[in-house]
């Protein structure tokens, strides 16, 4: 593990830095570092499912990067709008069209990017205060350890769904909001298995050596916690921006969507309460509804693989 | 062998387990009683403004709107006053029914619980089965098919997989009618009590079912296919099968029952989501329950039912938790004197 000090350089070290003065240590970690994400991405590479879920995304991510360069945010302008209101897919339209005559094909394209960025927000404020809450109570223990327990478990039990609803509704729509809102109710699972692998890491010998010689607990939490606690974290951030964005769909659903912004959520809310069910309008409902079921898809596919990866008691599941 | 001082001694390590997570279920009721609290009053800022959002009130009205608020009394007397009332049932006056909150939400607690009940049997009987099934044909057309079925459920949100049934088997696709009615709980003007009313709420319950039972078995069959795979390895299966035992008894009366301890308890857990669980199908289906309630609170919005059904929810998982916790201990033996 990249946390582990060694001062002094080993036969693999000196023959990844080649010859020359010794390197220091610094630069020993670097290397070491280098070495660990080379050989967890050749295991991944290994791994199928991962490997598909991980083309998956890239497509998503590409597209929602590209789509301005492409598709002129005018599309989304309802007063712009040249089409017949719910007409099927034609040449013209290849996604046929929405209550005011958009192109849906352009309202899929442009809802990738708020979907994705509101799942990706929503999964770095969730992973941070996961990870914080997680190293904080393992490392310091005792009653710190305890109360925080007590407000994950808190967290833990009450019903996502509705406390989501309940937040959502008092702090009002806007993108930032339903990011924030997902953030916070989405941390306790990262919180209990990060205390579980600080408390595991803080229990080793060389935590004791290192608090003998003087490092202190931020010293500890970043050199030695920390970086043996990362590889965990990241396989579990994965899994949680799939939670992320089905949550924002759930949220954009109900109507507490940012109501400026298109995202796949609230292109179906849009489709369902203009009736676009009682009409048959499929070619409205099923792109949004495909486009999530496959990037939660992807993102539980590469999690899984990661968390096979960096988890050798999971292999050969 | 375990002696009488052990023995006493295990059954009050389980008591002040108990104990202990008794206090905490109230502890979290407790924090979910200061969390509403501050949420609906202190967070939005005036609830009396709120109330009268968008919307022209008489200055009389807003006045009696913040008295009973007791918005003028400091904030402690308001707490106090607040956990008065809500311990003693009064949850306030629904702004959109004009009625006491418990008495909205009282009626909409059956709909919800047949719906969500049924769907919950259900998704375990079917769940349960492909899940052992897969696992013990592991790598079979069956399993893949499967895994790969509950993964794709897993994936998708439940309403989208409820609007494509609904338009599939309710509002019918081309030439091919419909065959159940697109929402609601039974046709207006048919006598609930008769036989042609129970088959009308049926009609009106299969497709709302249909979907939440897709939705939910998905998670019991990947929790039973994995820890049936847990057990599979494990040296006592070697030893029945060296007895001479079948396959399908070593399956059925030693592998599945101790691979069904981890599913019990995600039923268990699950079964405190049996009230709040179906926000957006009930939205999808107009099902007369406590989802779709929510859903005309937060429209609304509407914060004193808001709060009501949302204290309803989190008291419902709080309990099933610990009913869980309770029958683990009951069942798992390691835990009991652990």
């Amino acid at each position: 593990m990249a946390g582990v000090e060694a001062r002094a350089p080993q036969a693999e070290d000196t023959e990844l830095l080649g010859p020359g003065p010794a390197p220091s240590p610094r630069a020993i970690v670097r290397a070491r570092r280098r070495r660990a994400a080379a050989r967890a991405w050749a295991e991944y590479r290994r791994n199928p499912t991962g490997m598909i879920g991980l083309a998956i995304l890239v497509l998503f991510v590409a597209v929602a990067l590209l789509t301005p360069l492409f598709v002129p945010a005018s599309e989304l302008d309802v007063t712009k709008a040249t089409g017949v209101p719910f007409s099927p897919p034609s040449a013209e339209y290849p996604l046929g069209t929405d209550e005011s005559g958009r192109s849906v094909l352009a309202l899929t394209l442009w809802g990738s990017r708020v979907s994705l960025l509101v799942g990706f927000l929503a999964t770095v404020i969730s992973v941070l205060i996961g990870s914080v809450v997680g190293i904080v109570a393992g490392h310091r223990g005792r009653w710190t350890d305890s109360v925080l327990m007590r407000i994950t478990d808190w967290f833990l039990v009450i019903p996502f769904l509705p406390l989501a609803i309940v937040l959502a509704t008092i702090l009002g729509p806007s993108l930032a909001n339903i990011a924030f809102v997902i953030g916070i109710t989405s941390w306790p699972g990262t919180a209990r298995i990060v205390r579980a692998q600080a408390l595991a890491v803080s229990a080793r010998p060389y935590i004791d050596r290192a608090r003998a010689l003087g490092a202190g607990d931020w010293h500890l939490i970043t050199r030695h916690i920390l970086p043996n606690t990362v590889p965990l974290i990241f396989a579990n951030t994965v899994l949680i921006v799939a939670v992320a964005i089905l949550s924002e769909t759930t949220l954009a659903f109900l109507g507490l969507g940012d109501p400026l912004r298109v995202s796949w959520g609230s292109m179906l809310d849009a489709a369902f309460s203009h009736g676009a069910a009682s009409i048959g309008a499929w070619w409205y409902l099923v792109p949004p509804g495909l486009c999530i079921l496959l990037v939660v898809l992807a993102f539980t596919m590469c999690g899984q693989a990661l968390e096979a990866v960096l988890n050798p008691r999971l292999r050969g599941r | 062998m375990a002696t009488a001082a052990a023995r006493s001694f295990g059954l009050t390590a389980a008591h002040r387990r108990i104990g202990g997570k008794l206090l905490g279920a109230v502890l979290s009721l407790a924090f979910v009683l200061v969390f509403n609290f501050f949420l609906f009053r202190v967070l939005p800022g005036d609830p009396a403004k709120n109330l009268t959002r968008n919307r022209l009130v008489p200055a009389e009205q807003v006045e009696a709107v913040r008295e009973s608020f007791g918005l003028g009394k400091p904030l402690p007397q308001q707490f106090a006053a607040y956990v008065r009332d809500t311990l003693s049932g009064d949850l306030g006056i629904s702004y959109k029914y004009r009625r006491p909150v418990s008495d909205v939400i009282a009626e909409r607690i059956g709909p919800t619980v047949l719906l969500v009940g049924l769907s919950t049997i259900l998704s375990i009987i079917i769940g349960l089965y492909i899940g052992i099934r897969g696992a013990w044909g592991r790598g079979s057309v069956f399993d893949r098919m499967s895994l790969g079925a509950s993964l794709a459920l897993y994936a998708m949100p439940e309403f989208w997989l409820g609007i494509l049934l609904l338009i599939a088997f309710g509002v019918g696709v081309g030439p091919l009618p419909g065959l159940f009615p697109t929402g609601g709980m039974s046709t207006p003007g048919t006598d609930m009590s008769s036989l042609a009313g129970v088959l009308d709420v049926a009609m009106h319950l299969f497709l709302p079912c249909l979907t939440l039972t897709l939705a939910y078995l998905a998670e019991y069959a990947l929790v039973m296919r994995s820890s049936l795979l847990d057990e599979l390895g494990e040296d006592y299966l070697v030893t029945a099968r060296a007895k001479g035992l079948r396959d399908a008894l070593v399956l059925r009366r030693h592998a599945v029952p101790n691979a069904l301890l981890p599913t019990t308890t995600l039923i268990f857990l699950n079964l405190g989501f049996v009230v709040s669980g179906a926000i957006t199908i009930e939205t999808v289906f107009s099902w007369p329950g406590l989802g779709l309630l929510s859903y005309e609170a937060l429209s609304t919005p509407d914060y004193p039912l808001l709060q009501g059904v949302f204290l309803l929810f989190s008291a419902a998982v709080i309990v099933a938790n610990v009913l869980a916790d309770l029958l683990y201990s009951y069942l798992d033996p390691r835990v009991r004197t652990g």
